[in-house]
């Protein structure tokens, strides 16, 4: 039971890579390599202390934060989980305060109050990574329905994981977002496990982005999570239908988390074998697209080893920066609690 | 001055916000066409239209986190839940999502949104829809508890929390909406966070809020035939408490009693009863008593149902028992 959704992602979705433009290449190529270089020092830092509770790293998803996010307009919206590291940092946040976040000071994105599950920005309109798994899915509803209130035509993306289809909040806001018809995209971010729990051990159906039949007027699309291509074309038509025509879409972007499901547990094991994981690591979203542009002669292997060092000059100044940030002053435990004012 | 009912001075209240700032909107089940399961909402529909006033599918975690992401990015929702037994499914966007927002964000996303609707016990309806939550929502830093007892209250609180910018409880009751007051015609306002001295005397302090304001002022009356005079302190706001009105009422009185519609365990009075003894201990003349629900999940037969709440004769019991009278 356990194996048979197991080469999904390669047999039913995967597409042929191939280089494209050599600037948006480029671009998406400096976007996914920094959040693998981020998230590893990132690993780096919970290992020394810098960092406590709960963290959640995204390496091997990073395709899919850059296909996404990466195609939006400044005054959209982007709401997400607790695995929100790798957005934040493809939303604008810089690594610097995304690190400072990290670390607990005062610098970081959220004044060092919501730590690695709570990045929240109002300048780049990043409306919080959150801690309840499927919470957070009305709320993506709710700012589609301010958008529609509004007459905008912005859209809000809701970045989830596969367990979240399975809880009723996720029904409850999807189909009040297809009833009303809220410009909002979902989604599933199907790394294929809910902390350790196979898809198919918990979720009674076979492809996940069906979940939207039960919607009148919402696609369902599965999306090869691990080539930045296919997901930044497949999400361009769902952001264009949200946009015109404020209609919401489910999309599956089949995925795969290279680490563990939080600091605290192990690669591979209980849940899922070493096999498996190299298997979906040579499919890797970042050297993939490396590689192909390579092929293509968009990029140089001296070019690829410049930009390397460059992503790791970045990541080591936010942790520098992060390292130097103050840790909040005893004061700021009481603020923040409410605002006082009235409007 | 005119006198109305406690839902025609909620729907004012709701009609006039809704009118100064188009942000406003209203959404819940049965609020547009059916008017309001209990017709607090009506006319609201054809007034402004369904954009503003939204009737929800019966999905209260879904509505209450729509509402919270909407006031996210600007919008001022006053989510109503057809009663606050219902609200437990939407517990989740209460707690975690609108209380938390500003703090988990540093400050960046505070959300201006009311929750209101029915709180506390009717009459025989028996056990899931008879419960007061006051001191489950109270609990929580980062929300204001408001439970007005009056049509005048009704009116100046809810019209305080739409405008305030935090989130806000409005706890109203299905035994107050036919209940009648003096509302004035002019616009008015009454500020979250202050307490209202109901009634002066100077023998006992009642602490009471809410539908248990009226029980209170019915045991001033009686109380007073018997030349015992009460100072009933009405919460309005339970977060934040004016704990000073207490303080200032009990320092006078030197004797409490704490009456309220929830259960005993951890609930409102508990709250009062330290507030009281840390800083009123040596004015204290006797223990606070409380009065409340019995410990018990509300029965249906109406015999049972009338002992299991609190009530005018077992506050004056109480009432005399801190005087050590009989």
């Amino acid at each position: 039971m356990a194996s048979k959704k197991k080469s999904d992602a390669k047999s039913e979705t995967r597409t042929v890579r191939t280089a494209g433009d050599k600037t948006l290449d480029r671009e998406m190529l400096h976007s996914m390599l920094l959040q693998r270089r981020f998230e590893e020092k990132t690993g780096e830092a919970y290992a020394l202390g810098k960092i406590g509770g709960f963290c959640h790293l995204y390496i091997g998803q990073e395709a899919v934060s850059t296909g996404i996010i990466g195609q939006l307009r400044p005054d959209d919206y982007v709401i997400g989980t607790y695995r929100d590291h790798g957005q934040a940092l493809v939303r604008g946040i810089t690594p610097r305060a995304v690190m400072a976040e990290l670390f607990g000071r005062i610098d970081g994105c959220s004044r060092g109050k919501g730590g690695s599950m709570h990045m929240f920005d109002r300048h780049t309109n990043f409306l919080g990574g959150h801690g309840i798994v499927g919470s957070h899915v009305p709320l993506a509803a709710g700012v589609g329905f301010a958008i529609k209130y509004r007459g905008g035509d912005q859209v809000c993306v809701c970045f989830m994981g596969d367990s979240v289809v399975n809880i009723g909040a996720f029904h409850e806001a999807l189909n009040m977002s297809a009833l009303w018809k809220l410009p909002v995209l979902f989604v599933i971010e199907n790394n294929r496990y809910g902390m350790g729990t196979a898809v198919e051990r918990a979720a009674a159906v076979d492809d996940l982005s069906k979940r939207a039949d039960g919607y009148t007027g919402m696609d369902g699309i599965v999306i090869d999570g691990m080539d930045v291509h296919s997901v930044r074309e497949a999400t361009a038509k769902a952001i264009a239908r949200a946009r015109t025509e404020s209609r919401p879409s489910l999309l599956e972007v089949r995925t795969y988390r290279y680490r563990g499901h939080s600091m605290s547990d192990a690669v591979s094991g209980t849940y899922r074998s070493k096999d498996e994981l190299d298997e979906y690591q040579s499919y890797d979203p970042v050297f993939s697209l490396r590689d192909a542009m390579v092929v293509a002669g968009t990029m140089t292997v001296a070019e690829w080893d410049a930009l390397e060092a460059d992503v790791a000059a970045t990541v080591q100044d936010a942790w520098d920066f992060a390292d130097a940030s103050p840790e909040p002053p005893p004061a700021a435990l009481y603020e923040d609690v409410l605002v006082d004012t009235t409007s | 001055m005119p006198i109305i009912t406690y839902r025609e001075a909620l729907n004012q209240a709701l009609r006039e916000e809704m009118s100064r700032d188009d942000r406003v909107y209203i959404m819940g089940e049965e609020v547009g066409v059916y008017n309001g399961a209990y017709k607090v909402s009506k006319g609201l529909l054809e007034e402004f239209g369904e954009n503003r006033v939204v009737d929800s599918p019966i999905a209260e975690l879904g509505f209450a986190g729509i509402g919270v992401g909407s006031a996210m990015v600007g919008l001022r929702p006053v989510i109503e839940f057809m009663t606050w037994n219902f609200a437990l499914l939407a517990i989740d966007q209460v707690v975690n999502s609108a209380a938390k927002m500003l703090y988990m964000s540093g400050g960046q996303f505070n959300v201006p949104i009311v929750f209101r609707g029915p709180n506390g016990a009717a009459l025989q309806l028996g056990a899931q829809h008879s419960q007061a939550f006051e001191s489950w929502l109270a609990h929580i830093p980062g929300i204001k508890v408001v439970s007005p007892g009056t049509p005048y209250d009704a009116k100046g609180l809810l019209k305080a929390a739409i405008r305030d910018d935090n989130p806000v409880v409005v706890l109203e009751g299905e035994m107050l909406y036919n209940t009648k007051g003096e509302v004035p015609d002019h616009e008015y306002v009454i500020p979250l966070g202050k307490a209202d001295l109901k009634r002066e005397g100077g023998d006992c302090t009642i602490v009471t809020s809410g539908k248990m304001v009226l029980v209170a002022m019915q045991v001033a009356d009686q109380l007073a035939k018997e030349d015992i005079h009460i100072d009933v302190v009405d919460l309005l706001t339970i977060r934040p408490m004016d704990v000073e009105a207490i303080y200032a009422s009990v320092r006078k009185t030197q004797r409490a009693v704490v009456l309220e519609e929830g259960w005993e365990i951890c609930g409102i009075g508990a709250q009062v009863v330290d507030f009281i003894q840390r800083e009123c201990f040596d004015h204290l003349d006797a223990p606070v008593l409380r009065v409340h629900q019995a410990d018990v999940p509300m029965p249906y037969a109406k015999g049972l149902e009338k002992i299991a709440k609190p009530d005018a004769a077992k506050t004056i019991a109480a009432v005399k028992q801190v005087m050590y009278r009989s």
